[in-house]
């Protein structure tokens, strides 16, 4: 049993040690905002937060996170009134929208460390995140949207 | 395609919603319009469902797969302009599996070839103006009023005359829908400048789901009960399994089933990690099939050399007058090669799907571009009858033609009557992969006649490339087109530009690989041919590539949109650097309309490193009628990140038959930091809208092509356009 701690509250995992975070969150807590896409941390499109930091959720074994702060993007602060989220919805960022979550979160902690990015911090920040609908132009005047408080 | 007769317009049924809570609505239209401007358009059967609850809210089926083009929100939008309904209390339902809501033109629900709105736009519009008929009628009759007299304003019906007013909520609790419903005339409809919806920017319905992680993909799906599969892929296809370690899989603690499959064998567990780790623990060795000894490198010089060959055998695919007799009467013939390597999908969503199957009944959750393929299969595979087979369509995390084919869905009902158990079945990325259903690669020879004068006479087309229509529809259906394969051969035609005698052929290159449409189909590798040979006729002739272009064009329509895109781009002004290049391409079938584009890619190399920068895209869209703008510009801008991603960095290979690429490491595509500057410029031609989903992605890699000739004098030739090729064109 690992004990993991997840958008605030404790959830009693029973799973292998090496599992990893994902599918913990996706089958067993039915936390299914994080998206499997390649399960190498090549995608980013299960990016979550642990301990503030964005991170890829496929390749953390839940060994490793005992004790730390995960948040997922169902744990994201104000929900729908979380300002990414009221951007990602003004600019109608996603299409497929299947990546977009990873996405959100990814920017959040772009936002969280550095409120005001430049349009060049923003790409090489959000570089690891694939959108293969090719809505990037989007993503981006959202995260500007959202750092600029509107 | 396939083709309908003519059903006449008639009603099909009626319904009034039990205990007379609201006003539900059915319908059977015809879906030629009447509009198209050439040839017979094949027409289809379409039912709407319209549901007015006394509370005003207004429920719309929205009948086709949604993979992001945003018909979902589209064809619900259109009735909605029709009905005269407040949009701000409409609701939209996903349809079921059911003929009421088919494809009018494919007769099946069934998203392919960007053709969704174009054929459900006068159906739908229909569907939407009967229902406001019928609201008319039942307050024509209860205000004892002529029907003329009324009218409507969003959700209210409204009688002048009187000043009495009613919402269309009020109507629903007395008004019951007539034996016979009204006829609906193209002339009934709302003129076009009365729309107030369409042609504005309204708000996705899937959007707040997709911003949230609240949507539900096939893969988020979770029933009691459920079990997971995980697919181990076959490497050739074909190919199956001489021995496995399952008993020893099967030993683990949890994984209950090791199952081979016609498409590679299935490992069963109680949890998803349990299944995981068995399928990373598998161990097969799989027997050889027809195409286990392909290598498409040495298949890529194979497929020059047949297009390059007059005496190959091939297929006529397109063909006007006769470019054989206008080559050997030519003054001068010039010619120009080239070719595409596979590509793959790599759609963000692995393919997955939940079944479960009883005695009598199955019921699947899956993301699909064809679910009434996937009923109609699933019925067979499971032994009962189609009405006992429920799919629940939903989202799909990229389909890009890819979800066109259905054995995901196969294998997972396979797999649940096997365990008996309901069982998502999931593809690891690398399973995914391996499974890769490609665009075939294409050699292509294209010799062009020119008189005296430098006029073009003939043009013929030499298309060597794998087929896609067998993999899809079957070899029944490429035998009953006379061996064509419209996927590989769309685009190959020049119908716009003033080539008298026109000729494209295709030679099978049948290597045992697994094939599929991929975004644009044939236009990705012949607008490339086609619009890289343009450019060099012109530079041939000494000529500007646009004014050239603009000369050799007849079409009104093609000449305002490469204008367009030239104009845009400042076509004339020099580039520091870099270089511009343009080019033209079309998307839709003749009979429906087409849409058209052009591109114009500004372009640097590094001749160093062989690697091009594209510094931006301007693209002119024409689209006919456009729907939704905002998410016109998104699609097109997505096509054009596609095209460019298979210009510049994808290629997938093949070595003793198998994909050589895992995952988007190996298989990488186009990331943030990539992209060029995008511009993109909607034209309206007209009152129907063309497809839009698949529109530029065929001039995005002759732009570039031609962009670098210009840059350069050097002509790419071989896409992508990977450093190790750049230099070589360069050396």
């Amino acid at each position: 049993m690992t004990t993991l701690t997840i958008n605030g509250r404790k959830h009693d995992v029973s799973a292998a040690p090496d599992t990893a975070l994902l599918w913990v969150l996706r089958e067993h807590l039915g936390l299914t905002g994080s998206k499997y896409g390649c399960g190498i941390a090549a995608c980013g499109a299960c990016t979550v937060h642990v301990d503030g930091q964005a991170m890829r959720s496929c390749a953390l074994p839940i060994s490793g996170l005992v004790g730390k702060a995960i948040t997922t993007i169902e744990g994201l602060p104000g929900g729908d009134t979380h300002p990414l989220t009221k951007a990602w919805v003004a600019k109608q960022a996603p299409q497929c929208g299947y990546c977009q979550s990873g996405q959100i979160m990814q920017a959040a902690a772009l936002l969280a460390a550095k409120p005001k990015p430049t349009r060049d911090e923003i790409i090489q920040h959000m570089d690891g995140n694939i959108c293969r609908c090719g809505s990037y132009p989007q993503i981006i005047s959202a995260i500007e949207r959202a750092s600029k408080g509107a | 395609m396939t083709t309908a007769s003519k059903t006449p317009f008639t009603p099909s049924r009626r319904a009034v919603l039990a205990g007379g809570v609201g006003l539900t609505l059915a319908f059977a239209f015809q879906a030629d319009d009447g509009q198209a401007q050439t040839a017979t358009p094949a027409a289809g059967r379409l039912n709407a469902y319209v549901t007015i609850t006394p509370d005003g809210t207004i429920t719309i089926m929205a009948p086709a797969p949604e993979m992001g083009q945003a018909t979902n929100t589209t064809l619900p939008l259109i009735l909605a302009e029709e009905l005269d309904a407040d949009w701000s209390r409409v609701k939209i339902v996903t349809a079921p599996i059911a003929d009421a809501f088919n494809h009018p033109v494919f007769r099946s629900q069934f998203v392919v070839a960007s053709l969704t709105t174009r054929a459900y736009w006068m159906p739908i519009r229909t569907a939407g103006a009967q229902a406001r008929r019928v609201l008319l009628d039942a307050v024509a009759a209860r205000w004892n009023v002529p029907v003329a007299e009324l009218t409507t304003e969003p959700s209210v019906v409204v009688h002048a005359a009187s000043n009495r007013r009613i919402g269309y909520g009020d109507v629903a609790a007395f008004a019951t829908a007539p034996a016979t419903l009204p006829e609906i005339k193209p002339t009934d409809l709302k003129p076009v400048a009365a729309f107030r919806l369409i042609g504005k920017d309204v708000a996705r319905w899937d959007v707040p789901g997709k911003s949230t992680g609240k949507a539900t993909y096939a893969i988020d799906q979770r029933i009691p009960g459920m079990v997971y599969g995980v697919m181990a892929r076959a490497p050739v296809m074909g190919a199956t399994a001489r021995s496995h370690n399952g008993d020893d899989l099967k030993k683990r603690p949890g994984v209950t089933h090791v199952l081979p499959l016609t498409g590679g064998i299935a490992i069963v567990a109680e949890r998803v990690e349990q299944a995981l780790a068995a399928r990373a623990a598998l161990k097969v060795e799989w027997k050889t099939a027809a195409g286990s000894t392909y290598d498409s490198r040495k298949g890529l010089e194979a497929f020059q050399a047949a297009a390059r060959n007059p005496a190959s055998t091939a297929v006529v695919g397109r063909k006007t007058g006769e470019a054989e007799d206008a080559l050997k009467t030519a003054a001068k013939v010039v010619s120009g090669e080239y070719s595409t390597d596979y590509v793959a999908h790599a759609q963000m969503e692995p393919l997955n799907a939940l079944a479960s199957v009883t005695a009598d009944s199955v019921e699947i959750w899956v993301g699909t571009q064809w679910p009434t393929r996937v009923r109609d299969d699933a019925a067979k595979i499971a032994g009962v009858t189609p009405d006992k087979v429920k799919v629940t369509m939903l989202p799909m995390g990229g389909g890009f033609g890819r979800r066109a084919h259905t054995e995901y869905a196969n294998e997972a009902v396979e797999v649940s009557k096997a365990v008996g158990k309901p069982v998502k079945l999931l593809n690891t990325r690398e399973d995914d992969m391996a499974n890769s259903h490609v665009r075939p690669m294409t050699a292509h020879r294209i010799d062009v006649g020119l008189d005296a004068s430098g006029k073009v006479t003939g043009w013929k087309h030499r298309i060597a490339a794998d087929l896609v229509v067998p993999n899809l529809y079957g070899m029944a259906r490429l035998e009953a087109q006379k061996g064509v394969d419209h996927i590989v051969m769309a685009h190959a035609d020049v119908p716009y530009y003033d080539i008298p005698h026109h000729l494209a052929d295709h030679v099978y290159q049948d290597m045992g690989v697994r094939t599929a449409a991929w975004r644009g189909i044939g236009a990705g590798p012949n607008a490339f041919a086609v619009e890289a040979m343009i450019d060099e006729l012109a530079r041939n002739a000494g000529q500007d590539p646009l004014a050239f272009r603009l000369a050799l064009l007849k079409d009104a329509r093609a000449k305002a949109v490469v204008q367009a895109a030239a104009d845009m781009a400042e076509w004339s002004r020099k580039r520091d650097g870099a270089a511009l290049g343009i080019a033209f391409s079309r998307l839709g079938v003749p009979q429906l309309g087409e849409s058209m584009s052009a591109v114009v890619a500004e372009t640097a190399i590094d001749a160093a490193s062989g690697r091009i920068t594209v510094r931006k895209l301007w693209c002119a869209a024409d689209v006919g009628l456009p729907i939704q703008p905002r998410n016109i510009v998104q699609q097109v801008q997505g096509s054009l990140i596609w095209g460019l991603s298979s210009t510049l960095k994808e290629q997938a290979s093949f070595r003793n038959g198998a994909i050589e690429q895992s995952n988007y490491t190996d298989y990488p595509v186009m990331r943030m930091s990539e992209m060029p500057a995008i511009e993109v410029k909607i034209l309206r031609s007209g009152d129907i809208p063309m497809p839009v989903g698949e529109l530029g992605l065929g001039a995005v890699t002759p732009a570039i092509s031609n962009a670098v000739a210009a840059l350069t004098g050097k002509r790419l030739r071989n896409a992508p356009f990977t450093a190790v090729r750049v230099k070589a064109a360069l050396a």
